[in-house]
C-alpha cells in the first residue's frame, strides 16, 4: 500500500509498483522535449537531505524535482550524531518546520529515515539508508528491464557483488520478486549474507551456475576501499572471480542485459568492454532514474499528515 | 524497629523447598519465623492473602551509573527501581566514571549506598585497570574495601593470556570473575543478532559464534586455573550447552540470564527501535528456548537484569550510534512469570533463580525465608495486571522495550533488613 | 443474496430500472460521425491554410474522434493532416493536496508544433479548465501559428474564458449531471447520467475532479 511516503520496496505491493512504474514511463516523453518541464509541482519545496555524500543520486532528484517545476534545496549535514553538534531528529525537524512538500532522505546507517518519517509531516522517500534499502534504484532497474524485455513475470535476475553491504540488492530482491521475477545472488561467501535464502533467493558463490539461464544479470559496486584484506584479498582476484566480460556474458541468456547502479569500476565489476555498450544498459538506467524519481515526487509530493 | 507479620501468603523459599500459606514474622531485622497463624499484637500487618511471599531477590548484574552519568541514574534512583522490583539486594558492575577499579571508589559507592539506596548494593569491582584489558587491578585490597566479584563488564579481555592470569590470581580473594563473554573480532561492528533479521534490517550483524567462542575459552581457562567463573548474560544455545558439559565435568562455572533473552527474540529489532538494542544481542527463537531450558534444569544459575539505564537523547539516536542496554528492575518480575505461567518453571525453580541461587554465587546469606535468615522478604501480587510506563517508574531513565506494554505480576511490598522500604500503594518509604 | 431468494432479485431489477432511468442517450454512433464529418467541413471552411494541420487528441476521448477527425478530412478534401496525444494531467490547476494523485495517461507529439495550426480534440467540454491546461502543455511544446478547439460535446458552465471553435452538439445540463463518451471506437455513444435531486450544485469542485475530469 503506498502510503504517505516511500521508505521501501517491502512496504509496497505489486499494484502499487505498477502504479509507480506506469507513472514513470509517461514521465519519460518530457525529457524527451525541447522545453523539459511541467507545471506540476510549481510552488512546491523539495528538500534532499543527504547525510551521507552522493552526487549521483542527489542530481538525480534534483533534476527530477526541477522538471517538475519544483523548488529543489540541497542540504548535507554531517551524518553522525556522535560527531556533529545538531542530533539528526533536530535537524529534521527544523527543515520540517519549513514546511517542505517531500524530503528525500540519504543515511548510511539503517533505519534513519524511518525513524525522520515517524516525526516528520512531510512525506519522507528514503533515497538509501545504510545497507537496508534504496527503493528509488530498484524501482528504476524494474523500469529498465521491463523496457526491455516486455514483462518482469518469469525472468530470471541474477545480482551479482556484496550483497550483505547492497541496499541495492535487498530493495531489488523484493521488488523483482513480487513483480514475479526470479531472483539469484551470487557472490564469495564472504559477501553472502546471513540466511540470505530467507529473503527468497537462490545464492551462488559459482558465476557460472548464477549465470546460467539469467535474463538480467546486474552488478553491484565494489567499495574497494571495502575490499582488500577484509571480505576479498585483492582486486585482482574479485575481477577473475566475479567481475562480468562478455566471455563470462555466455552463459547467460544469449538476449541478457547487463544493468549496474553505478558507478561502474572499470575492469572490477565489469569489463571496459561491457561497461560501454550493449548488452549493458547503464545509460537507460540513469535516464529512467530521473523519470521514475519524478514519477514517486508527483506521487507524494505535497501528502502532509492529516490534521488531527 | 517495628516488628513485621505477613500474613496468609503463598510462602516459597527454594533453600527448604518450603511452598504452602505460611506466615512470616519480622524482627530485628531478620526473619523471627516462618509458619502457620503466627501472633504478633505489636507488630505491623500486611495482608498476603492470594499473594507469594518469597525471600527478596538479588540481582547479579547491574549498572548503577555512581559515579560519572549521575544524569541518567544514580545509586539512590537505581536503588529505589530495585525496591519497587523486589530486588533486596543488587550488585553493581565496575564501568562507572571512574572506573571501580581502586579501594577508593568502592568506599564511594558504599557510602552512598548506606545514605541512599533503600536496597542492599553490592560493588562489583573491575579486573582490569580501567577496563583496558592490560593490567590487573588490586583485587586483594578491592575485595577487602567490599567488593563481592569482579568484572571488566562492558568490556571482554580479548588477551587469553592475561585472562588466564585474571581467574587464576582471583583465587586468592575466592570471589567470581564475572565475564562478558564476546570475541570482539567475530563481533566486529555487530549490532543485531547476525541471521534473518540481520540481513533483512541491513544492519552489520553480531554472530553467536562470538559468545560461544569466549565462553569456550574461559570454560577451558576456569577448569585450568580452578577459579570460579560466572558467565554474565549468557544469550545463546551454543554457550549454554558448553556451560552444561562444563558442570557436568565439574568445572566451578555459573551463570546467569536476562528476563529479555528468556523472551524476547531479534524480531523486536524490526523497525529500528533502539530499546530492543543490547549488548549481547536478543538472539534467535532457538537461543530463546535453550536459555529457558538452561535455566530450567539449573544450567544456567540466575536471572540477572543487566538493568542498562540510558538517557533518552542517548537512544534516540541512529541504531548503529545507540548505546546498548535497557532497564530491568521494575519489569523483571513479570516478565518472568510469564515463564511459570507457561509451565517452563515451576514457582520455586522460578525464585530460587532469583535468590538463592545469585546468593550462592555471590556467597551471600540472603536468598532463604527461614528463622535467622536476614530480613529481606518480597510480597507479590503475581496475576495482578497493569501497564508499565517508564516516565512513572522509579529509573532516571526509559530505556525499555516494554514500554506501555501491559504486565501481569507485580511488587506489592520490598522489606530489607527487616524494614518495609517499598510498597505499590506507597511508593518507596526509605530512605 | 442467495440466487433463490425472489425478493433480492425484484431489488436487483428494481435498482436497475432507476439506473436506466437517470441516463439518456445523447448522441448514438450515427450521430458522433455526423457531427465528426460536419466538423470537418468547419474546419476545411475555417481555414485558409489546411497544409499546417495538425490534430491532438486529449486522452482519452479525443483520442479516437482526432483519428476519425482526421480520416474525414483527407476523405472530404485529401487534406494530411498530422496527429498526436497530449495527456493534460500534468498542468491540472486541481492537483489536491491531500488526495490521490491521478493516474497518467500517454502523450504522444511526434512532430513539433511551430508553426502549425493546433486542433485541440476533446469528447465533452465544460468548465474550460482541461483546454487551458491543454494550451500551458502545447506552449511547452513550441510556438503554433493558431490554437483551435473541437469538442463532441459543449455542456456548458465555463468558468474560465474559453471558447470552443467546433462543436459537435449543445447540450444544457445541471452540475450534478454527468456527460460521458464511452464504447468502443468503432462503437460510440455520449450519455447523460442525472445527477442527485438537491446534491448537485452543491458538490464541491474536489469531489467533482474525483468523479469526473473536470473539462
Amino acid at each position: 500500500m503506498l502510503g504517505r511516503g516511500l521508505l521501501g520496496i517491502e512496504d509496497l505491493d505489486r499494484d502499487d509498483i505498477e502504479k509507480i512504474l506506469d507513472t514513470a514511463m509517461k514521465m519519460k516523453e518530457i525529457g524527451e522535449r525541447d522545453v523539459k518541464k511541467v507545471p506540476t509541482l510549481r510552488g512546491r519545496t523539495i528538500i534532499n537531505l543527504f547525510f551521507e555524500p552522493s552526487t549521483r543520486t542527489r542530481t538525480s532528484f534534483e533534476i527530477a524535482g526541477k522538471r517538475l517545476s519544483a523548488d529543489v534545496v540541497n542540504f548535507s549535514p554531517s551524518s553522525s550524531s556522535l560527531t556533529k553538534s545538531e542530533s539528526i531528529l533536530d535537524t529534521a525537524k527544523t527543515l520540517d518546520a519549513m514546511d517542505p512538500d517531500a524530503v528525500v532522505i540519504r543515511h548510511k546507517v539503517a533505519g534513519v529515515p524511518k525513524r525522520i518519517a515517524d516525526e516528520l509531516n512531510a512525506p519522507v522517500i528514503n533515497a538509501g539508508d545504510g545497507a537496508h534499502e534504496h527503493p528509488t534504484q530498484a524501482l528504476l532497474d524494474m523500469m529498465t528491464v521491463l523496457e526491455e524485455k516486455g514483462r518482469l513475470d518469469g525472468l530470471t535476475v541474477t545480482i551479482i557483488g556484496d550483497i550483505a553491504h547492497s541496499r541495492v540488492a535487498r530493495s531489488n530482491i523484493y521488488g523483482f520478486r513480487k513483480m514475479g521475477a526470479e531472483v539469484r545472488v551470487a557472490g564469495p561467501p564472504t559477501m553472502l549474507p546471513s540466511h540470505v535464502e530467507t529473503l527468497g533467493v537462490k545464492a551462488f558463490t559459482s558465476l557460472r551456475e548464477a549465470l546460467d539461464g539469467a535474463d538480467v544479470v546486474m552488478a553491484l559496486r565494489i567499495q574497494t576501499e571495502r575490499l582488500s584484506g577484509a571480505a576479498f584479498p585483492t582486486v585482482r582476484e574479485y575481477s577473475s572471480t566475479f567481475g562480468l566480460d562478455r566471455q563470462k556474458m555466455r552463459f547467460a541468456k544469449d538476449d541478457a542485459i547487463v544493468m549496474h547502479p553505478g558507478p561502474v569500476n572499470r575492469g572490477v565489476e565489469l569489463s571496459h568492454d561491457l561497461a560501454d555498450r550493449r548488452p549493458s544498459v547503464i545509460l537507460d538506467q540513469v535516464r529512467n532514474g530521473v523519470a521514475l524519481r519524478m514519477a514517486v515526487l508527483y506521487l507524494l509530493a505535497g501528502r502532509r499528515k492529516p490534521a488531527v | 524497629m517495628a516488628k513485621i507479620l505477613i500474613r496468609g501468603g503463598r510462602v516459597l523459599d527454594p533453600a527448604s523447598g518450603r511452598d504452602e500459606v505460611a506466615d512470616v514474622l519480622l524482627a530485628n531485622g531478620v526473619v523471627e519465623a516462618v509458619g502457620a497463624q503466627l501472633s504478633a499484637p505489636d507488630a505491623e500487618l500486611i495482608d498476603a492473602t492470594g499473594c507469594w511471599v518469597t525471600p527478596g531477590f538479588i540481582d547479579l548484574h547491574t549498572h548503577l551509573r555512581e559515579p560519572g552519568q549521575e544524569y541518567k541514574e544514580d545509586i539512590a534512583s537505581g536503588g529505589r527501581s530495585a525496591a519497587a522490583g523486589g530486588f533486596t539486594s543488587i550488585a553493581c558492575m565496575a564501568n562507572t566514571n571512574p572506573v571501580n577499579d581502586d579501594p577508593s571508589v568502592t568506599d564511594y559507592i558504599l557510602e552512598r549506598a548506606r545514605q541512599d539506596s533503600p536496597v542492599r548494593v553490592y560493588p562489583v569491582a573491575a579486573a582490569t585497570k580501567g577496563l583496558a584489558g592490560e593490567v590487573m587491578t588490586e583485587m586483594v585490597a578491592l575485595a577487602k574495601a567490599g567488593a563481592v566479584a569482579f568484572s571488566d563488564d562492558g568490556k571482554t579481555i580479548m588477551d587469553s593470556g592475561m585472562q588466564r592470569r585474571v581467574l587464576e590470581y582471583s583465587k586468592l580473594t575466592g570471589k567470581p570473575v564475572m565475564v562478558h563473554a564476546e570475541d570482539r573480532c567475530l563481533v566486529n561492528d555487530g549490532v543485531v543478532n547476525e541471521g534473518p533479521v540481520s540481513t533483512k534490517l541491513g544492519l552489520p550483524g553480531n554472530p553467536a559464534i562470538a559468545e560461544m567462542v569466549h565462553v569456550a575459552r574461559d570454560i577451558q581457562l576456569a577448569e585450568l586455573t580452578g577459579a570460579h567463573l560466572h558467565v554474565a548474560h549468557v544469550s545463546t544455545a551454543g554457550a549454554v550447552v558448553l556451560i552444561r558439559e562444563a558442570k557436568n565435568r565439574g568445572v566451578h562455572v555459573t551463570a546467569e540470564v536476562s528476563p529479555h533473552h528468556l523472551t524476547l527474540t531479534d524480531e523486536a529489532t524490526l523497525g529500528f527501535s533502539t530499546n530492543a538494542k543490547m549488548a549481547p544481542p536478543l538472539r534467535s527463537a532457538l537461543d530463546v528456548a535453550a536459555c529457558v531450558g538452561g535455566l530450567a534444569d539449573g544450567t544456567l544459575d540466575a536471572i540477572a537484569t543487566d538493568h542498562a539505564p540510558h538517557a533518552v537523547h542517548e537512544k534516540d539516536v541512529e541504531f548503529t550510534a545507540a548505546p546498548p542496554g535497557i532497564l530491568g528492575f521494575e519489569t523483571a518480575l513479570p516478565v518472568v512469570l510469564g515463564l511459570v505461567r507457561s509451565k517452563s518453571l515451576t514457582p520455586l525453580q522460578l525464585i530460587a533463580s532469583l535468590t538463592l541461587n545469585p546468593a550462592r554465587v555471590l556467597g551471600l546469606p540472603q536468598g532463604r525465608l527461614e528463622a535467622g535468615a536476614p530480613g529481606d522478604v518480597v510480597v507479590i501480587e503475581p496475576e495482578r495486571k497493569w501497564i508499565y510506563d517508564p516516565a512513572k517508574g522509579f529509573s532516571k531513565s526509559r530505556n525499555s522495550p516494554w514500554a506501555g506494554q501491559e504486565m501481569q505480576g507485580r511488587v506489592l511490598s520490598t522489606i530489607v533488613r527487616g524494614r518495609l522500604v517499598y510498597h505499590a500503594d506507597r511508593g518507596v518509604l526509605f530512605p | 443474496m442467495a440466487n433463490d431468494d425472489p425478493g433480492s432479485a425484484e431489488h436487483a431489477r428494481a435498482t436497475s430500472d432507476a439506473a436506466a432511468q437517470s441516463e439518456s442517450l445523447l448522441l448514438d454512433d450515427a450521430a458522433i460521425r455526423r457531427a465528426l464529418m460536419r466538423i470537418a467541413h468547419e474546419i476545411i471552411e475555417k481555414n485558409e491554410d489546411l497544409s499546417r494541420l495538425y490534430l491532438v487528441g486529449i486522452p482519452n476521448g479525443g483520442v479516437p474522434l482526432s483519428r476519425q477527425l482526421q480520416r474525414n478530412l483527407k476523405e472530404i478534401a485529401g487534406v494530411d493532416s498530422l496527429i498526436g496525444v497530449l495527456d493534460t494531467t500534468l498542468y491540472r490547476d486541481d492537483l489536491v493536496s491531500s488526495g490521490a494523485r491521478p493516474r497518467l495517461r500517454r502523450t504522444e507529439m511526434p512532430s513539433a508544433v511551430d508553426e502549425r495550426i493546433v486542433i485541440l480534440v476533446d469528447d465533452v467540454a465544460s468548465t474550460g479548465r482541461t483546454i487551458r491546461a491543454a494550451m500551458d502543455a502545447l506552449m511547452d511544446f513550441g510556438r503554433p501559428r493558431a490554437v483551435q478547439v473541437a469538442a463532441l460535446v459543449d455542456r456548458g458552465h465555463r468558468e474560465l474564458p474559453i471558447k470552443i471553435d467546433y462543436v459537435g452538439k449543445n447540450v444544457p445540463t445541471q452540475h450534478g449531471d454527468r456527460v460521458q463518451m464511452r464504447g468502443p471506437e468503432d462503437a460510440l455513444e455520449v450519455v447523460l447520467v442525472k445527477g442527485g435531486s438537491t446534491a448537485g450544485a452543491a458538490e464541491p469542485r474536489a469531489q467533482r475532479a474525483a468523479s469526473e475530469r473536470s473539462t
